[in-house]
C-alpha cells in the first residue's frame, strides 16, 4: 500500500514542506497543471501526496485517511481531542512558527496580566450584565488555558476571520489568536498579553495512530532517508 | 455507555425510597436554555455539557445536572417548603479518553425549607447515609460557609476579601491571590512595571496616549480599575499569622468530631469563624440525633471547592473505597444559587444526588 502524506495545499506552508523534505533527498512538486491540486514524490517509491488544507490535515490523520501529515501543531491541539492518542508527532519542522496569544485594547492602560484580565472581567460583568467576550478560533485551547489558570467571568465568542477587528466592531472586548509578528495587532489597536502564551506554534510533521500501517513499505524508506525514528505504537 | 438496566433497576428503588421520605416526584427537560448554565457555570459548562442549537429557542443543552431546573421550577411555582425527588439521565461531555461516563442516571432529593437548615442538612445526609449503607461507603463532609467566613475574617480591604470570595472554587487561583496578599509572592515584572507607569500621571493622560478607545469598556471604566489598583498596591500585607492560619483550614482533613475541635482552636484567634462553627455544631448535633455516626464522617475543609460553584454551605460526598470510580453520591446546600434564579427571592435549599450506575457496578461486585 502507497504510504499517503497529506501536505498543505498552498502558500508557505506548502513551499517550506516541500523544502524540508526535498533537502533529505524526497523531492515532492505540484504535478499537472498550475492550478490543479495534484502532487508527485520522487526519490521514494510507494509515496502518495494528498494536497489538503491545513485545517483538513488533523481530520484527516484521525480518520486514518492519510498515513502522514504535515500541519500547524496549533490545529492539532484545537481540532483533536486527547490528540497524543490520535497522532504522534514525528518531526517538528521549524517552520511557520506563531503564538496563540490574549490581546486586549491598548487603552487598557490597567491590563497587562491574566491577573489583570480576571479581575477587570469580574468588574465588566458587574457592570455591562454579560460576561466579557473574548473572540476566537481556538475555542478548546483557550478554554482549556483559562480554565487551568482559573480565570472567570468570560465567555468566548467564535470569530473564524478578521478576529483583530471584533473589539472595533464591539462584538468581543478581547481576542485570542495566532501572531507571528504582532503588526496586525498594532493595526487594530490592540496589545499583547506578554505572560500568557496560551500555544508555541509550529509546522509538524504527524504520523496517524489510525491509518492502516500494514505493508507500507514507503514508511521505512523515508524514516531511514530523513533520520526519523519510528514512533511508540506505529 | 449504555445505561444498564441494573442501573435503572437500582434507580426505580432509590426514587421509592426518596418518595417514601416525603418527597413529591419532579420531571424536568432533557434539553435545556444554555444561557443560564453558561451565566452560572461561566465558560467551563462548555467543555463539560453537550451543546445544541434550537432554530427558534437558541442555544440549548443537554441537562448537564438536574439541580439548575428543579430550582427554577420551585422559584415560579413550588409551595414553600418542599421537597423534591426525580430520576433521569444527565449528560456529560467527556473532552478525554477514560472511564468517564457520558451518559447516566442520577436521583436526587432536593430540600426548601425556610427552618432549621441543621436539621434539614442532616435530614438530607442521614437519608444518603441510610440508603447506601450497604455499600459501606467513605463519606466526607466540608462547609464552603466555613471557608468563605474564614476570607471575610481576614483583615484586609473588601476588595481583596471579594477578589478571594470570588475564586474559593478556583484553588489555584485562590492560592495565587493569597500569596500575593500576603506578600509571599512577588508581583510579575509587568504588574510592576503597568504599577509605575500608572502612578506616572493622571489617568486619563494615560489613556489617551495608550491609544484610541475601541470597544465596549469605557475610559471611566479603566480609570476606576486604576485607582483600585493604585490604592491595592498601598494596602498592607495580610499578616503571616492570618495567612497561615487560613493554610492551616484549608489543609484540615480529621474525623468530623476533631475537625469541629480544631475549627475551635482556630476560631480563637479569628472569631469571625465562630458563627459557621455554631452552624457546623448545630448540623453534626442534628446527625448523632439522627444516629448517624460522627467518628466515621472524614470533614475535609477544602470538600467541595473544585466542584459546582454554587454550593455555599454543607458540602458532602459518599465514595467506595479503592478503585477510580465516580462519586456514589454528592451534593450540598445552595442558597445563593435560589437568590440568583429567584428573580429577587431566595429559599434556603440543600440536596444531592445518588449515581444508581455506580451503585448497581458495586452491588454486582464489580469495582
Amino acid at each position: 500500500m502507497n504510504l499517503k502524506i497529506g501536505v498543505p495545499s498552498k502558500g508557505r506552508l506548502m513551499d517550506k514542506t516541500f523544502e524540508w523534505f526535498g533537502a533529505r533527498g524526497v523531492n515532492m512538486g505540484l504535478a499537472g497543471a498550475d492550478r490543479e491540486y495534484s502532487g508527485a514524490v520522487e526519490g521514494i517509491d510507494g509515496v502518495e501526496l494528498v494536497l489538503l488544507s491545513a485545517g483538513e490535515i488533523p481530520r484527516e490523520l484521525a480518520a486514518g485517511r492519510i498515513h502522514l501529515g504535515v500541519t500547524g501543531s496549533d490545529l492539532v491541539r484545537e481540532k483533536l481531542a486527547d490528540w497524543e492518542t490520535q497522532v504522534a508527532e514525528l518531526a517538528l519542522l521549524g517552520f511557520g512558527f506563531a503564538d496563540l496569544i490574549l490581546a486586549v485594547p491598548t487603552a487598557w492602560v490597567d491590563v497587562e496580566t491574566l491577573d489583570d484580565l480576571d479581575a477587570a472581567a469580574a468588574v465588566f460583568r458587574a457592570r455591562h450584565g454579560f460576561r466579557m467576550r473574548i473572540a476566537t478560533k481556538y475555542h478548546r485551547l483557550v478554554r482549556d488555558y483559562l480554565r487551568e489558570a482559573g480565570v472567570a467571568d468570560y465567555q468566548l465568542v467564535d470569530s473564524q476571520g478578521a478576529t483583530e477587528g471584533t473589539v472595533r466592531n464591539l462584538t468581543a472586548e478581547a481576542i485570542a489568536d495566532i501572531t507571528s509578528t504582532g503588526a496586525t495587532l498594532r493595526a487594530n489597536h490592540l496589545k499583547v498579553l506578554p505572560d500568557v502564551v496560551i500555544h508555541k506554534s509550529q509546522a509538524v510533521l504527524f504520523a496517524s495512530r489510525a491509518a492502516d500501517w500494514s505493508g507500507v513499505a514507503a514508511f521505512d524508506a523515508l524514516l531511514s532517508r530523513t533520520g526519523l525514528v519510528r514512533p511508540d505504537g506505529i | 455507555m449504555p445505561v444498564s438496566t441494573a442501573a435503572r433497576a437500582e434507580a426505580e428503588r432509590l426514587f421509592a425510597a426518596f418518595r417514601d421520605a416525603g418527597a413529591v416526584a419532579v420531571e424536568t427537560d432533557i434539553l435545556q436554555p444554555a444561557e443560564i448554565l453558561l451565566d452560572l457555570y461561566g465558560e467551563d459548562i462548555r467543555g463539560r455539557a453537550y451543546v445544541t442549537s434550537d432554530p427558534l429557542r437558541g442555544e440549548m443543552m443537554l441537562r448537564p445536572d438536574f439541580t439548575v431546573p428543579v430550582v427554577q421550577m420551585h422559584m415560579t411555582h413550588g409551595a414553600d417548603p418542599a421537597r423534591y425527588c426525580y430520576m433521569g439521565e444527565v449528560f456529560r461531555r467527556q473532552d478525554h479518553r477514560g472511564p468517564r461516563a457520558n451518559e447516566y442516571l442520577q436521583v436526587g432529593y432536593e430540600v426548601f425549607t425556610r427552618d432549621d437548615p441543621a436539621a434539614a442538612d442532616a435530614e438530607v445526609f442521614d437519608l444518603f447515609d441510610r440508603l447506601l449503607a450497604p455499600l459501606r461507603p467513605r463519606a466526607a463532609m466540608g462547609d464552603i460557609g466555613v471557608l468563605m467566613a474564614a476570607v471575610q475574617g481576614l483583615d484586609t480591604t473588601d476588595l481583596r476579601r471579594a477578589a478571594l470570595l470570588r475564586h474559593i472554587w478556583r484553588p489555584r487561583r485562590f492560592r495565587a491571590l493569597l500569596d500575593r496578599y500576603a506578600g509571599r509572592a512577588a508581583p510579575s515584572e509587568a504588574r510592576i512595571r503597568m504599577l509605575q507607569s500608572l502612578a506616572a500621571g493622571p489617568v486619563a493622560d494615560l489613556i489617551a496616549a495608550a491609544g484610541p478607545m475601541i470597544g465596549q469598556r469605557g475610559p471611566d471604566e479603566i480609570a476606576a480599575r486604576v485607582a483600585a489598583l493604585l490604592e491595592d498596591a498601598d494596602t498592607p500585607a495580610i499578616h503571616a499569622d492570618q495567612a497561615a492560619m487560613l493554610d492551616r483550614l484549608l489543609a484540615l482533613t480529621a474525623p468530623a468530631p476533631e475537625a469541629l475541635d480544631a475549627l475551635r482552636a482556630l476560631a480563637i484567634d479569628m472569631p469571625a469563624l465562630t458563627p459557621s462553627l455554631d452552624g457546623l455544631e448545630a448540623r453534626l448535633s442534628a446527625l448523632e440525633t439522627l444516629g448517624v455516626r460522627l467518628g466515621k464522617i472524614t470533614f475535609e475543609a477544602s470538600h467541595g471547592r473544585a466542584a459546582m460553584e454554587y454550593y455555599d454551605g454543607l458540602v458532602f460526598s459518599f465514595h467506595a473505597e479503592g478503585g477510580d470510580l465516580p462519586p456514589i453520591a454528592s451534593g450540598g446546600r445552595y442558597d445563593a444559587l435560589t437568590r440568583v434564579l429567584g428573580q429577587g427571592r431566595s429559599i434556603p435549599a440543600v440536596g444531592g444526588i445518588i449515581r444508581p450506575g455506580v451503585v448497581a457496578l458495586l452491588r454486582e461486585g464489580r469495582a
